[in-house]
């Protein structure tokens, strides 16, 4: 039982704010409701890894509560293909369960750190959102601890209005104690990656529309520094799990041997200013890009090879140094491709350092109103704070984005403003009405809620 | 809240009518500003429409420094009103020609209470509201008359010594709670409250000061003087014997 005043951000280490920090295993009912009665005046909000990049995980001069969980409290039922895990367990620890037993788990984003709770509340995707949906998509039930104290159970047929207002509901319904998720069998820990590189934007966009229904996962890395013919240009990796067939005989032995491991990290001593500056990036780019083949394919990688890179270097985040970085994360509907271009455009004429970008389709939505994906393109950028005319470029793109009907994803964003979230999801009010009638007092409360006027 | 660019949403100038203060504010607002709060003495003064921008709302409140019992109230009510403060500036100050107050003690000691008492008073009281808050950053306009005080200006450099100890004091304190302090240190600055006085040297204006006070929010610095160069010259000053200090030709 530990209660102390911990300044914390996102993963982008910027907007500070100090909370008294809560933890509790999602087991301990009694002593969560009590957590819960006890909550200060500004509220408390659930914490799971902090992989989200802006605020949504932090609540100034209030609580947050982090649950304190562990794997093997999982069950998995072979029969129906589904296991139930408590919220605070990550995706890590249960992959390292899943898949030695020959399941992986429906959606992975581009880390293994979030736990199940933060999963289903930003309702993150994957690179098979195309085929599979989001995470939420793929919870069969899930049970949220309201503000009341009361547990509800829910799923999208019982309680179904709650339940899609906690998918990609940002904790701001409740604390997600528990969920059970559909799985995906497999046969084997590796993939079978077909990989391409791609000169401009245009054909990247057809190769995409093209082919992404062949393959289950399929994601592309562009280069947002480079410019004029050279816009867009991109390697496309797209993938299927491997089945034992197509495994090298020493692999094929034990096909479901998994055993991530990070390679090495960042100390907490890397210069003020960061690493990633202009030309240390643009240099960067060009290596990556060269360095891809131009077409391989059944290339066998592992998952955490094909899924986590970055994961292999822990604190990546430091690189940047002390003003940390923003994420920009978009969506545009299909027919908005020029609003793409505009801002790909836009983001390489500023001259803004980023080596972190990533171009996704996305398939269709589902019933969430907070939910972020629907039908459309969805580009990432990573870009360090102290970039000169950052605000300008931002408050521009948004203008990009909004105007053609596109959003932003709220477990990225770390700048906008309630204008661009009240544009980009008209079911804003819809969301809100389910959430005042469970917390009628505005017991949920964080930085993201209070700075984008969401509750 | 501030978001990620450091852009806050609710903005409070205490001593709405300091031309430092305004340039700090103009260069502040963007497209999350809300809100913004101009507290001063003079109501009529305060010009609200001039900060105005499309989205923003501009508030004007009486505000008596010297009033320090009223100050509690006073920041708890901006909060309840306007929300969470995200920056609050305070740039209220007198400055009052040495020579009228050398035979005017009960002048001196009323500029005094508004310089440092005043400000102790209402300092405390947003460091609580930020305590409250989790959050939030005090910009407190100090001077390098403070550094070293000179005859020409000893009582009003004296109060811009205990505002400046406050204030840097005060940082230190804020320090774990998330929120911070900036204590900003220009020279003579061209200014209102500067007119009719004789120039000092390494003279500035209140658009650099701001300037200057932007890029320190930005780096998250606890100090900046303006220009910088007084840092290293105060360096020096500081430890000048006395026979030359008060031989220096500072006005």
């Amino acid at each position: 039982m530990t209660t102390e005043w911990v300044t914390l951000t996102g993963w982008g280490r910027t907007a500070p704010s100090s909370a008294a920090v809560v933890e509790r295993s999602s087991r301990d009912i009694e002593g969560l409701v009590a957590a819960v009665k006890d909550l200060p005046p500004r509220g408390g909000i659930a914490r799971g890894l902090g992989r989200s990049y802006g605020d949504p995980a932090q609540n100034g001069g209030g609580a947050v509560v982090m649950l304190r969980d562990h794997a093997h409290e999982a069950v998995i039922d072979h029969a129906a293909g589904t296991a139930t895990v408590p919220a605070g367990v990550s995706l890590d620890e249960l992959l390292r369960v899943l898949v030695p037993r020959g399941w992986f788990v429906p959606v992975t984003p581009g880390t293994r750190f979030v736990t199940v709770g933060g999963a289903i509340a930003s309702d993150i995707h994957g690179k098979n959102h195309h085929l599979d949906g989001s995470f939420g998509s793929n919870v069969e039930r899930l049970s949220l601890l309201l503000a009341d104290g009361t547990v509800s159970e829910l799923s999208p047929s019982d309680g179904a209005e709650l339940f899609w207002a906690t998918v990609g509901g940002m904790g701001l319904t409740g604390i997600i104690l528990d969920a059970t998720i559909r799985l995906l069998p497999i046969t084997t820990s590796r993939l079978a990656v077909d990989t391409d590189r791609i000169g401009d934007l245009h054909t990247l966009l057809a190769t995409m529309e093209e082919g992404d229904r062949y393959f289950r996962y399929s994601v592309a890395w562009i280069d947002p520094m480079a410019r004029g013919r050279h816009l867009g240009r991109s390697v496309l990796t797209r993938a299927d799990h491997a089945t034992v067939d197509q495994l090298r005989p020493h692999h094929a032995a034990d096909p479901l041997a998994y055993e991530p491991r990070q390679r090495l990290t960042v100390p907490p001593i890397v210069p003020g200013p960061g690493v990633v500056n202009h030309t240390t990036i643009k240099v960067f780019n060009e290596l990556w890009y060269r360095k891809a083949p131009r077409r391989r394919v059944g290339h066998i990688e592992s998952i955490p090879g094909f899924f986590h890179p970055l994961d292999m270097v822990g604190s990546w985040n430091r690189l940047y140094g002390r003003a940390g970085f923003l994420q920009y994360q978009l969506l545009v509907p299909f027919g908005a491709e020029a609003a793409l271009r505009e801002v790909l455009e836009r983001f390489a004429a500023s001259g803004a350092p980023s080596f972190l970008s990533v171009l996704k389709r996305f398939g269709a939505a589902n019933p969430a109103p907070l939910s972020f994906p629907a039908p459309g393109w969805t580009l990432t950028v990573d870009v360090p704070t102290a970039t000169y005319g950052l605000h300008r470029l931002f408050h521009a793109l948004d203008d990009v984005v909004l105007g053609a009907g596109g959003r932003h994803y709220l477990a990225k964003d770390a700048h906008t403003t309630p204008e661009a979230i009240r544009r980009g999801y008209p079911r804003l009010e819809e969301w809100q009405a389910v959430r005042r009638s469970v917390d009628p007092a505005g017991v949920w409360a964080s930085d993201l809620a209070r700075r984008l006027r969401l509750c | 809240m501030d978001n990620a660019l450091g852009e806050p949403q609710t903005i409070v100038l205490l001593g709405g009518t300091s031309d430092i203060g305004r340039a700090i504010v103009e260069r502040l607002l963007s497209p999350s500003t809300q809100t913004v709060v101009l507290a001063g003495r003079r109501a009529d003064e305060l010009r609200p429409a001039e900060l105005g921008r499309p989205g923003v709302d501009v508030h004007t409140v009486a505000f008596e420094a010297s009033d320090t019992a009223s100050h509690e109230a006073f920041v708890r009510e901006l909060a309840e009103r306007h929300g969470d403060l995200d920056v609050v500036v305070l740039a209220f100050g007198q400055l009052v020609d040495q020579a009228e107050l050398d035979d005017d003690p009960q002048r001196a000691a009323e500029m005094v209470t508004v310089n440092y008492t005043g400000a102790v008073s209402v300092g405390l009281a947003v460091a609580a509201q930020f305590r409250r808050q989790g959050h939030g950053r005090l910009v407190v306009l100090s001077s390098v008359a403070g550094e070293r005080v000179r005859k020409a200006n000893f009582v009003y450099g004296s109060s811009k010594a205990g505002l400046d100890g406050f204030a840097q004091g005060l940082g230190d304190a804020l320090a774990g709670t998330g929120a911070s302090v900036l204590v900003v240190r220009p020279g003579f600055v061209h200014s209102k409250m500067t007119t009719g006085s004789k120039e000092a040297p390494f003279a500035t204006t209140p658009a650099a000061v701001a300037d200057a006070t932007i890029k320190a929010l930005a780096k998250g610095r606890r100090t900046v003087w303006v220009p910088a160069t007084l840092r290293p010259i105060f360096s020096v000053f500081r430890h000048l014997p006395g026979a030359l200090w008060r031989r220096l030709p500072l006005g």
